[in-house]
């Protein structure tokens, strides 16, 4: 290295020398400047899109059914590589049946009919009309976190087993104000929401919920609905499972009872071990995950480290996150950023020093219902070793003496 | 006085002008409705959910014999020979299983109404080719499922009065909790 060479790091790295006047009097192609910040950048465009740097940075596909049925799955949110409550609308999650619909918001209508005194049919232009709520929910599919259940822990990251959970800013319709404007029949007690994708997905929902906080979502993170969110019109159910909040509605029926469809008897029921089923689970649990650091990541080094991760609860808001890093037996609480949300996802963060000791990483989240996120063990013992739905139990993370971070049970 | 003439002259004209461009503001208690009446016959064109009592389920028949040529031509590329399953769900199987550590979850081990797999039938299948059977084949195909299932006879008419009082086998597996 030459003097020049020198004197002209040494002022890009310490501003206070250089205001000091000690400035060299380099050439300008000798001071500091990547390569980007000496070519004109690139222009304008109509949909901005990620860094390529983050290309990376996607969601972890699970198609059950391979080419047969390529859109029958699940599409989980890479949560270890994201920060903050929202989801990015490409990221997030899907479970779908059959595929996505390309729906022409000009021919989609939504029909509410059954035990009215008005059936109405609506268009998307009727339906723009009404005066929007905006809120926070997340949505999480009632299959969450089955992979968890696996005989041995599988070493994926925390998206692939945990990231069928997302959260959005909704603006919607409040379904109240539509049911009230057909009239509903005093023998309406539940109604049956379906889809206009090829699999018609539909769900039964009793009227208690569909009065209270339950939108017909048009805008997601306020950009009309993508077309995997159900574009151009969903259902939304605060805080109950996923496949409830119907996607690409079309119909939605005002029922004595409920239908019984195949999304509400054969699958989204939980087996219990004596063979039984348990019918009408909505609400998702309190639950919490450790998205950093996260299953298959690795500490390079001891020292400083930020435990961060994401809470919810289908009951309302999350009151408390702790976190063990001692697999258990000793827990501090959080710092929570957005806890006055009700059904929304809440950031929980908590500064950490690592020894380089072996270290068990455990969150556990409560809500303000006092309930209090279960450990696998109570959890598992409810169910059939069959059932796949409602895992909320605490999600455990070993790091090695290494700095390696692995996915185990305790 | 003549300044507040002049400002009520001005203000008058504003609201007069906010009034002719923004149209009346809605009177208290009045709601946006803004949707549109529809026939009885249009809904029953969308309306195809069947519940347990079977009602609207339309008229046609079928037994598992017709049941079987649609199902070898339409189904069992998917759901494999007799239901076996593979590549996609069995359709058979299971009983006695649900209480075990490997329960099999199928029409006949697990679901609760007959009429539901009417419902989905008629709705999402073929996979690739949803609403294209006929009312008689969908009634066929169903009984022809059941019948493998061992819950009807072969010759049993499938329809709108007998398919709702089909017993299937798990009906009483469920627990209503509702929370």
């Amino acid at each position: 290295m030459n003097r020049r060479t020198f004197l002209a790091r040494g002022a890009a790295v310490t501003g206070v020398a250089a205001s000091a006047g000690l400035a060299t009097g380099a050439n300008a192609q000798d001071l500091a400047g990547q390569p980007w910040e000496r070519v004109y950048g690139a222009g304008f465009t109509g949909y901005g899109q990620p860094s390529r740097f983050e290309q990376p940075v996607m969601r972890h596909i699970g198609r059950p059914y391979g080419d047969l049925a390529p859109g029958s799955g699940a599409s989980l949110v890479p949560i270890e590589s994201l920060d903050g409550i929202i989801t990015p609308s490409g990221l997030h999650n899907i479970r779908s049946h059959s595929g996505t619909p390309d729906i022409d918001p000009k021919q989609h209508q939504l029909l509410l009919h059954g035990l009215v005194a008005r059936p109405l049919m609506f268009s998307m232009d009727a339906l723009w009309r009404y005066p929007m709520t905006t809120r926070t929910y997340f949505l999480e599919c009632s299959g969450n976190s089955n992979r968890a259940l696996a005989p041995q822990p599988a070493q994926v990251p925390a998206g692939a087993m945990h990231g069928n959970i997302a959260c959005s800013e909704w603006t919607g319709v409040p379904l109240r104000m539509l049911l009230e404007e057909a009239g509903l029949l005093p023998q309406a007690k539940w109604l049956l929401a379906e889809g206009a994708d090829s699999a018609h997905m539909s769900r039964s929902v009793p009227i208690e919920k569909a009065m209270d906080d339950a939108m017909i979502a048009l805008y997601q993170n306020g950009e009309r609905l993508r077309p995997e969110q159900g574009y151009p019109v969903r259902l939304l159910l605060p805080g109950w499972e996923g496949n409830m909040s119907v996607k690409w509605l079309r119909r939605i029926k005002l029922t004595e009872a409920p239908t019984y469809t195949k999304d509400e008897t054969s699958k989204y029921t939980d087996l219990q071990p004596d063979g039984r089923a348990l019918q009408f689970t909505f609400e998702m649990g309190v639950k919490s995950v450790i998205t950093r650091p996260s299953s298959t990541m690795k500490l390079p080094r001891a020292g400083f480290y930020e435990i961060s991760g994401i809470a919810w609860s289908g009951a309302g808001r999350i009151r408390r996150v702790e976190v063990s890093t001692d697999g258990g037996a000793t827990w501090a609480d959080a710092t929570l950023t957005g806890e006055e949300r009700p059904k929304s996802l809440v950031r929980f963060r908590l500064p950490w020093e690592w020894t380089g000791k072996e270290a068990v990483l455990q969150s556990r989240a409560t809500d303000e219902k006092g309930q209090v996120q279960p450990t696998r063990t109570a959890w598992r013992a409810q169910y059939s070793p069959g059932n796949i739905y409602h895992n909320h139990s605490i999600v455990s993370w070993s790091v090695g003496a290494d700095g390696s971070v692995k996915n185990v049970y305790v | 006085m003549s300044t507040f003439k002049r400002n009520s002259v001005v203000v008058a004209i504003a609201a007069a002008a906010l009034a002719a461009c923004a149209g009346q503001p809605p009177a208290p208690g009045q709601r946006p409705a803004f949707g549109a009446a529809v026939s009885a016959n249009e809904i029953a064109r969308w309306d195809i959910s069947i519940p347990p009592s079977g009602a609207g389920l339309p008229a046609g028949s079928g037994d598992a014999k017709r049941g079987e040529a649609v199902y070898v031509a339409q189904c069992q590329a998917c759901h494999g020979p007799k239901g076996a399953g593979k590549p996609a769900d069995p359709l058979v199987g299971g009983a006695g299983s649900l209480a075990t550590g490997k329960p099999m979850r199928t029409v006949g081990s697990f679901w609760p109404y007959a009429t539901t797999l009417f419902d989905y039938t008629r709705r999402a299948m073929p996979l690739n080719k949803p609403l294209s059977l006929t009312n008689d084949e969908v009634y066929a195909v169903t009984a022809y499922v059941l019948y493998l299932n061992g819950i009807i006879r072969e010759n049993a008419q499938m329809n709108a009065q007998t398919l709702p009082q089909v017993k299937m086998p798990n009906r009483d597996g469920f627990v209503n909790v509702s929370k």
